[in-house]
């Protein structure tokens, strides 16, 4: 394990909140055709309660501290949160869509010693991207962006959301992140709304599709290990956990909510009316989340996919249980690995049964 | 003998976790961490205290060290953090490192 693995796993282990994501606001300049948020300002923290909540999770030994949204650059006071933020010496990442980066901003990143900017783009064709963004123009000035803070060294991750309108041009962006000298990565999953609504998951694309995801050599280092059959479960595993959302990490909405993860919409209390530490520390939601053991999981405890799953709590939280399985993650151990998941058993079970029940009252009329 | 003074590189992170100090530079991602003496070092340059001086106050008269050990590991410690970046050394008093550089 490297050192960084090691001190994760500690701060794991002693319940510290490494790491955090902070939205500092929903409003935003794009109109995803995916996006989970809605646009609204519905009260967000002022610069002042913002600067609080730093200080308080520098108390509490935060170290990695990621600023997203929305767009963070519509916030007028960001940069003044970005300074706060490394006087305290937080390891900072930027997520944007960079499209109001220009040169002046990205040399004020860049002297602020941001460790990392992470930037939406969804294709290598300008008319695809901006039809995902509805913000005709945005992938000329965000690609624009991206070769200003190159040339002031920092260091760009390209995230591409696959989903059904972009989904031939994973190869193209990918070259073009490398004709851009930037890290590229690439998620398949498209969340449900925060307010449960799930219209948008008809943008996901087809699971049959996904094994040529995790066979690109290009995304997936070793593929043949990524999609071997999963290894006899142990008891370790049984006794392990789904992630570190509620244990090292949690997320921090504009309006001071804290949730145990951004794609985990469990409210665990509000920063506004408590201090982040009573939050962390005795929050009955985070304290159940903290709970659950691979072996309390309903259907997951007994699959053969439990210890190498990427199964998310806050996906089956949304899928009705946190203890149960997360619909989507089952089809990507499925499509990872030729090789059906216990819930997947379960449901095509239940499928069979169904129409047995469906054609009773014709044994009736016979 | 010129004094040596030792500031906190802008482009760092850093935060105390179980009595160790976990510092990460943004240029190169490299991370690294500090036992409680090196600690002391790295909380105690402030670009203005000599190197003497916190060597002195912050490690001989905090862990019982020898004060010639002491110094030497001192300036090894020093070498080897600045050839990576996460500190600046200097043989003339350092500006105020806990503000990172303004644009």
């Amino acid at each position: 394990m490297s050192l960084l693995g090691e001190m994760s796993q500690k701060a794991f282990d002693m319940g510290v909140p490494i790491s955090v994501h902070l939205d500092v606001t929903y409003r935003c300049n794009e109109r995803c055709v995916h996006c989970y948020l809605d646009h609204e300002d519905h009260g967000e923290m002022t610069t002042a309660e913002i600067k609080d909540v730093l200080d308080q999770l520098a108390e509490a030994g935060v170290f990695f501290l990621t600023f997203s949204g929305g767009e963070v650059f519509l916030r007028r006071d960001f940069f003044e949160l970005l300074e706060h933020a490394r006087r305290l010496l937080f390891n900072v990442k930027i997520k944007t869509n960079a499209v109001m980066i220009r040169e002046a901003e990205a040399q004020r990143i860049r002297a602020l010693g941001v460790d990392t900017i992470q930037i939406s783009v969804y294709s290598h064709r300008p008319e695809v991207h901006d039809a995902i963004t509805k913000l005709p123009g945005s992938f000329q000035r965000t690609i624009k962006a991206i070769r200003f803070m190159r040339a002031q060294g920092l260091k760009v991750t390209i995230a591409n959301v696959l989903m059904t309108w972009n989904r031939h041009d994973s190869d193209g962006l990918q070259k073009l992140a490398a004709e851009l000298d930037v890290h590229y990565t690439l998620d398949p999953t498209i969340t449900p709304k925060m307010d449960g609504n799930t219209s948008i998951l008809s943008l996901r694309i087809p699971g049959e599709e996904l094994p040529e995801v995790f066979r690109n050599r290009a995304l997936v280092p070793n593929p043949e290990e990524f999609c071997a059959p999963p290894k006899p479960v142990s008891e370790d595993d049984l006794e392990g956990y789904s992630c570190s959302a509620g244990h090292s990490f949690c997320y921090i909405s504009p309006y001071g909510d804290v949730f145990p993860c951004v794609q985990f919409p469990l409210p665990s209390g509000n920063i506004r009316r408590q201090k982040f530490m009573d939050i962390w520390n005795h929050s009955p939601e985070l304290k159940e989340v903290r709970s659950i053991k691979a072996k309390d999981l309903t259907t997951c405890s007994s699959c053969s996919h439990v210890s190498s799953c990427t199964r998310c709590p806050g996906l089956a939280y949304m899928e009705g249980s946190m203890r149960g399985p997360s619909s989507a993650d089952c089809e990507k151990s499925y499509y990872r690995t030729g090789i059906p998941t216990a819930n997947m058993l379960r449901k095509s079970s239940q499928a069979r049964i169904t129409p047995l029940v469906q054609i009773r009252p014709l044994a009736v009329l016979a | 003998m010129p004094e040596t003074y030792i500031a906190r590189s802008s482009a760092i992170a850093a935060r105390l976790l179980a009595g160790e100090m976990m510092v990460m530079n943004s240029t190169d991602s490299t991370f690294f961490t500090l036992n409680e003496v090196a600690t002391a070092i790295w909380q105690a340059a402030d670009g203005r205290t000599p190197l003497r001086e916190i060597v002195r106050s912050q490690v001989c008269e905090q862990f019982d060290i020898d004060p010639d050990q002491a110094q030497s590991d001192a300036e090894q410690f020093v070498a080897d953090l600045s050839q990576h970046g996460i500190l600046l050394v200097s043989d003339q008093p350092l500006r105020d490192p806990s503000a990172p550089e303004q644009p």
